[in-house]
């Protein structure tokens, strides 16, 4: 096995994860996509460690900790989504244009 | 190492089968019409990922994505789902019309990406799967390197915990004339 | 204040007597000419409030004033008084100066003396007369404004205060003349009168410009020493100027043509007919060529007759219309006419003194004689004759008083008028002008009839008006025997070759003066001359009385009989007034109406044209720079700004994945920047 396959192909997994949060209007379909380039970023350093055999296992111990601020990150996103689905019965991302001009 | 090289190896068939259900959820994860089912193409995703993690010899890790991301973390995207009465069904509104940049910023991306990576590392070959990393070897390493960042993520997640709850907290006084959102 | 020469009586070539300066009260006799300026604003302030409407102030000033008069009278009287206060008011150059003051010689002092003493009677008088009557506060203060600028006339020690008084008294009287502005004849008179003394008056400045500049000072004492000294550059002028300035003094006292205002001037109230048209303000012409006299005594000789022969034309012409007058008081009007006459032909002639002491007579008889009018009209509310008649029961003092004053003015011994008349006849005789004298003793043959002719129709006969005619009060009747006592007794100051011990006589007293001059005087009475004069009066008297006394019933008709040949011409006044007006129009109508197309065509020709182009110009720039230029450098300024500001706010949509996609996008740059490029 060589890196570059992996490396490749969470390039291709987090350029998906993009397009997913650029495109999507449901605000819960782009907590998705953002989970989606996590885990490219997660297969990243896999491989890496994989690569380099660090005597402290490095990349799967960032690997952990990405997975768990991951989890904290999903937690806060959906309380907020449920916030905004309170005050304007809709998850739709177009609407929250407040700030603008 | 050739393409040749690369395809005789078994390992590399069992990764590209993975790899290819990988891509392919995550492809479907952001353009399925169904809200519901791009969560559980991001399950398939997911699950393809812990696979991959196998292969490369990080059991814990694996076993970690499948408890936390896919055993909780989705489960809470589907009760956000739920919560938000998104439609169950197709939903055609659910992208925005002007895909054409976004998309073209991806592709840029990837291509940029994945060029830095073989330019970067060319043909590096990596260790077969030999020994899977042992999770005493992760534990060690968490609580010794890397205690503190230990530590300030166990912070995170409370802070993560209690801003949630904060967050979410339904209002005690509402205002008036306004019915309590019984969510 | 320069130093003072004293004067020889001439003829004789002694010295009179020392010249005092008069001490504090000559200092301070500028109050004179201040106090009816100050009762004037006093009046118009608060004269309404009072009693009698601001008379008392008007009284009051002149009385305080006639202190001043008589203490500087009686000082010029037993030693002579000389002296003169000046203040510079401005300067042109370093030479030409201008000052206000106040004179005090012999002249001057009787001038205060007649203004004060004639002005204060009549102010009483009219206490009584304006009574009841509208506007009486403006009255009181025109006429305090009057007697104002008269004192300050005759104070004046230099022609431009000269001027300024003359100025004065003429506004005052087209006022007054004016008075009962409801009328709109009252309002024509005045504008006639103020405009026949505005023609006559560029004369007078003229004349007044051309010796300051010649002399460098417009000062008096300055123009006789000049002439006392035979200066060439007056010379030069003299004529011209002598000319001039006796132009000025024609209008001021009715000279032919220049007459024709003051019969009108009759439309004003009596008392101001007294004592601006009768004793003081016409007088004015006459007290200007008194002051400039060296002017025509030394260097201006030559215009002489003709000036005498226009005051001996105006005598006689005058006094025949006042034959043919109905009004009582233009009868009067033209006596006064015809009597200025007389003092500008004395001192046209070269007689001083006859003429100031005729002036100074005058005054006193002619204001008695309207007074005694004003009393007649008041009793019987008309002006006209024909409403008179058989007022002499009725009205005792007045008739008395009137009759006085009528054998002054026709010149009966041992009256005022004899003694100044004669004193006339006598210079006219001297000098050389025996054709005027004869034309001045048939003038006194007139004078004496039409004065008979006056009393008979208004107070004898039978009374032909309607109502019942009473005396008038005492504040009117008391100061008509006030007049009647100097109308009286005057002439006696002025007995040729009669010294009175201790106060001189009338020619002394105005001998008085800062540069000598040469004053023909008589030392002893011509009892020929004398007696033709008397002669003369008492034929007139006689003749009118056996015609006028009987009662005819209709009045035009008889004066059509006894006066046959002349009397259309009388009765137009000569056409005089029908010329003055034909002349006015044919000149002034044709030069308006060039100067109105002058105006039309030619200047507001130039100032549309002028206005045109810079519309033009202003439209270009407006147009051109500024719209087009300026306002679309800032326009399209402030376009740009506008249309990157619409296009730049996209950036902040608000919506979060727009940034994300700018987000990612500077990234992906950066990456490339950092790792393929750097």
């Amino acid at each position: 096995m060589i890196v570059n396959q992996f490396l490749v192909l969470a390039a291709a997994l987090f350029a998906m994860g993009v397009y997913g949060l650029l495109v999507r209007r449901n605000f819960v379909l782009i907590l998705l996509s953002i989970e989606l380039m996590l885990n490219a970023v997660n297969i990243n350093l896999i491989a890496f460690e994989s690569m380099l055999s660090t005597p402290e296992a490095v990349g799967q111990v960032f690997a952990i900790f990405v997975i768990t601020v991951a989890a904290a990150e999903v937690g806060i996103g959906l309380a907020i989504v449920l916030m905004i689905f309170r005050n304007r019965r809709s998850a739709n991302v177009d609407e929250l244009s407040l700030m603008r001009w | 190492m050739t393409v040749t090289d690369w395809v005789a190896e078994p390992v590399n068939w069992v990764f590209a089968l993975v790899g290819l259900a990988v891509l392919l959820a995550g492809y479907r994860v952001v353009t399925t019409k169904n809200v519901v089912r791009a969560a559980l193409f991001l399950v398939a995703a997911l699950g393809g990922s812990a696979a991959l993690f196998l292969l490369l010899s990080a059991e814990f890790v694996a076993w970690v994505l499948v408890l936390v991301y896919i055993g909780a973390v989705i489960v809470l995207f589907l009760f956000g789902i739920m919560i938000t009465r998104a439609p169950t069904g197709f939903d055609e509104g659910l992208d925005t019309d002007n895909k054409l940049w976004p998309a073209l910023l991806s592709l840029a991306l990837f291509v940029t990406l994945a060029w830095a990576s073989i330019d970067a590392f060319g043909a590096n070959e990596i260790l077969s799967t030999g020994d899977p990393t042992s999770t005493e070897l992760i534990g060690e390493s968490l609580l010794g390197r890397f205690v503190i960042p230990f530590e300030v993520v166990s912070f995170v997640l409370l802070a993560a915990l209690i801003g949630g709850i904060t967050i979410a907290r339904r209002d005690p006084t509402p205002l008036e004339g306004e019915e309590r959102l019984t969510v | 204040m320069s130093s003072w020469l004293l004067l020889a009586v001439e003829e004789g070539g002694e010295v009179a007597r020392s010249v005092g300066d008069g001490g504090w009260w000559a200092d301070t006799a500028g109050i004179m000419l201040v106090t009816p300026l100050i009762a004037f604003l006093a009046i118009l302030a608060f004269g309404k409030r009072l009693k009698n409407q601001g008379g008392e102030i008007a009284v009051a000033a002149l009385a305080i004033n006639l202190v001043w008069a008589t203490v500087l009278f009686v000082a010029n009287m037993t030693g002579g008084v000389l002296d003169q206060t000046t203040f510079e008011i401005a300067r042109i150059g370093s030479s030409l100066v201008f000052e206000l003051g106040w004179v005090v010689d012999g002249l001057s002092i009787m001038m205060y003396f007649l203004v004060n003493l004639v002005g204060l009677l009549i102010f009483v008088y009219a206490l009584g007369y304006m009574r009841g009557d509208v506007r009486v506060p403006w009255f009181f203060a025109a006429f305090s404004l009057f007697a104002g600028a008269m004192l300050i006339l005759v104070g004046a020690p230099n022609l431009v205060q000269l001027i300024i008084g003359w100025e004065g008294v003429g506004l005052a009287s087209y006022f007054l003349i004016g008075f009962y502005w409801d009328d709109l004849e009252n309002v024509r008179a005045g504008n006639k009168a103020f405009m026949t003394n505005k023609v006559a008056d560029v004369g007078l400045i003229l004349g007044a410009v051309i010796l300051g500049v010649t002399l460098g000072s417009f000062d008096f004492s300055t123009l006789s020493e000049a002439a006392a000294a035979d200066s060439d550059a007056l010379g030069a002028v003299a004529v011209a100027a002598g000319l001039l300035l006796f132009l000025g003094a024609m209008g001021k006292s009715a000279q032919f043509p220049f007459h024709i205002w003051l019969p009108d001037a009759m439309a004003g109230p009596t008392p101001v007919s007294a004592l601006m048209h009768a004793a003081t303000m016409v007088t004015a012409g006459i007290y200007l060529m008194a002051r400039v006299f060296p002017l025509f005594e030394y260097l201006a000789d030559g215009i002489r007759p003709w000036l005498v022969a226009i005051g001996a034309l105006t005598l006689l012409a005058i006094g025949l219309l006042a034959l043919v007058a109905n009004d009582i008081k233009k009868v009067l009007a033209y006596s006064t006419v015809s009597q200025l006459g007389y003092m500008m032909t004395a001192v046209a002639a070269g007689g001083y003194t006859a003429g100031l002491f005729h002036l100074f007579t005058h005054a006193f008889f002619k204001a008695l004689l309207f007074l005694g009018a004003g009393s007649v009209i008041h009793a019987v509310h008309s002006n006209d004759m024909s409403d008179m008649g058989g007022l002499r029961k009725h009205m005792p003092t007045t008739y008395w008083t009137f009759v006085a004053g009528s054998l002054a003015l026709a010149g009966i011994l041992p009256l005022a008028g004899f003694w100044s008349k004669d004193e006339i006849l006598a210079t006219l005789q001297f000098e050389g002008y025996t054709t005027f004298m004869w034309i001045a003793i048939a003038g006194a043959f007139v004078t004496a009839f039409y004065m008979a002719r006056c009393v008979a129709l208004t107070f004898h006969g039978r009374f032909k008006g309607h109502g019942a005619p009473h005396e008038s009060p005492r504040v009117m009747t008391w100061p008509m025997i006030g007049l009647a006592i100097p109308s009286i007794l005057f002439g006696l100051f002025n007995i040729p070759g009669v010294d009175w011990p201790g106060i001189g006589n009338f020619t002394e007293w105005l001998a008085v003066r800062e540069v000598a001059m040469g004053d023909h005087h008589a030392e002893a009475i011509d009892f020929a001359l004398a007696g033709i004069g008397l002669a003369a009066a008492i034929a007139g008297i006689v003749i009118g009385w056996l015609i006028y006394s009987k009662d005819r019933p209709r009045q035009e008709e008889r004066d059509r009989f006894e006066i046959p040949v002349l009397y259309p011409l009388l009765r137009r006044k000569y056409y005089v007034d029908d010329v003055a007006l034909g002349l006015v129009g044919a000149t002034t109508g044709p030069v308006a109406r060039f100067v109105d197309w002058t105006n039309t065509y030619v200047i507001d020709g130039i100032v549309n044209a002028v206005g045109g182009v810079t519309k033009l110009l202003g439209n270009l720039v407006y147009n051109g720079l500024d719209q087009l230029g300026v306002d679309g450098v800032f326009n399209g300024l402030s376009a740009a700004a506008d249309s990157a500001g619409s296009a730049l706010r996209k950036l902040q949509s608000g919506r979060v994945q727009q940034y994300a996609s700018g987000f990612v996008a500077g990234a992906l740059i950066l990456v490339v920047l950092f790792v393929f490029v750097i």
